[in-house]
């Protein structure tokens, strides 16, 4: 009789139960895409079928902040958008992320000038940033997985 | 069909623009291509702005252009003298905004023209060549741009740099 068997009773799996949060929740990572600009057709390449991000469980987007888990900001953030952004994120339900997607997001990019924030860190907590312009397919797919870990070694704990 | 996508150049006194727009638009001009306004803020010239109107004489059977002018209108910020245009052709509506908007040209019978890109509170109009080239005027957030307590990531995944 194999060892697991004897020493557990059958039903029963030793694990933490923030680990199987955190094991459940990064596979099923239901995203808002809020898209701005040029790097939302990057995201259409990579949520589509060639790259497909539906097979690490990121497939899903939800055009309601109150469903969504993941908020991917793609392209260029305005100051005239920026209340908009903080308001979305504001409505979204604990445990949430952000991912910066683009350049812009993560600092504004080439874009220093009247109009453009400055990296979306200054006005929303970012767990994620995914350099590029835009990034490469391959390199949303290397930042989900990142942030699936990140999912599995907090468990989803609130900040 | 006329090759030359310029056209004639013309200039217009700011205060007829309006009365040398109606005679274009009566000679086949039927399309406001753009209208737009250059800064000439260091060229010393006696008045500081061009509002420039682009028209095109579009053939509605063949879809043809048929020629094309500019119109040059020199204007100063104040007084508003130059006439809207809206009445014409509507797609001036949207371009006055934004000239309004980017510029500070105001246009006398729009007393209460709205901004078209920037937002309410920005002060000051963004293209005007001595609007500062740092000035920042965001809406939230920090204007020194220091991060909104964002939890780093690094901390449980070194970054490639090895940060």
């Amino acid at each position: 009789m194999p060892l697991e068997t004897e020493t557990v009773p059958s039903g029963v799996m030793t694990t933490q139960l923030d680990s199987a949060l955190g094991w459940a929740r990064k596979y099923s990572i239901f995203q808002y895409p809020f898209v701005t600009a040029c790097c939302g057709m990057e995201f259409m390449s990579v949520a589509a079928s060639h790259y497909d991000l539906d097979r690490f469980g990121a497939g899903f987007p939800r055009f309601s902040p109150r469903q969504a888990d993941v908020l991917m900001v793609v392209g260029t953030i305005s100051h005239k958008i920026a209340p908009v952004l903080r308001r979305i994120y504001d409505q979204m339900a604990e445990p949430k992320w952000v991912v910066a997607f683009g350049v812009c997001t993560c600092t504004g990019g080439f874009y220093n000038d009247y109009s453009t924030v400055q990296g979306i860190d200054t006005i929303i907590p970012v767990d994620l940033y995914i350099p590029g312009c835009p990034p490469r397919p391959e390199t949303v797919i290397q930042g989900l997985t990142m942030l699936q870990e990140k999912i599995q070694k907090t468990g989803g704990r609130p900040r | 069909m006329n090759s030359n996508l310029r056209g004639d150049v013309r200039e217009a006194a700011a205060a007829s623009n309006h009365e040398t727009l109606s005679q274009l638009r009566a000679e086949g001009y039927n399309m406001l291509i753009d209208m737009t306004c250059v800064d000439y803020l260091t060229h010393g010239k006696p008045r500081r702005f061009d509002v420039i109107y682009r028209l095109m004489r579009l053939d509605p059977a063949t879809g043809m252009d048929l020629g094309r002018v500019e119109l040059h209108c020199a204007v100063d910020a104040e007084p508003a003298v130059l006439r809207s245009a809206k009445d014409l052709w509507p797609a001036a509506d949207w371009l006055e905004r934004e000239i309004w908007d980017m510029f500070g040209v105001k246009f006398a019978d729009r007393p209460g023209i709205k901004r078209l890109l920037m937002y309410e509170e920005f002060a000051g109009h963004a293209l005007q060549k001595d609007y500062p080239m740092g000035k920042r005027q965001p809406l939230i957030g920090p204007k020194s741009g220091e991060k909104a307590g964002s939890p780093s990531f690094n901390i449980l995944k070194p970054t490639i740099t090895g940060e």
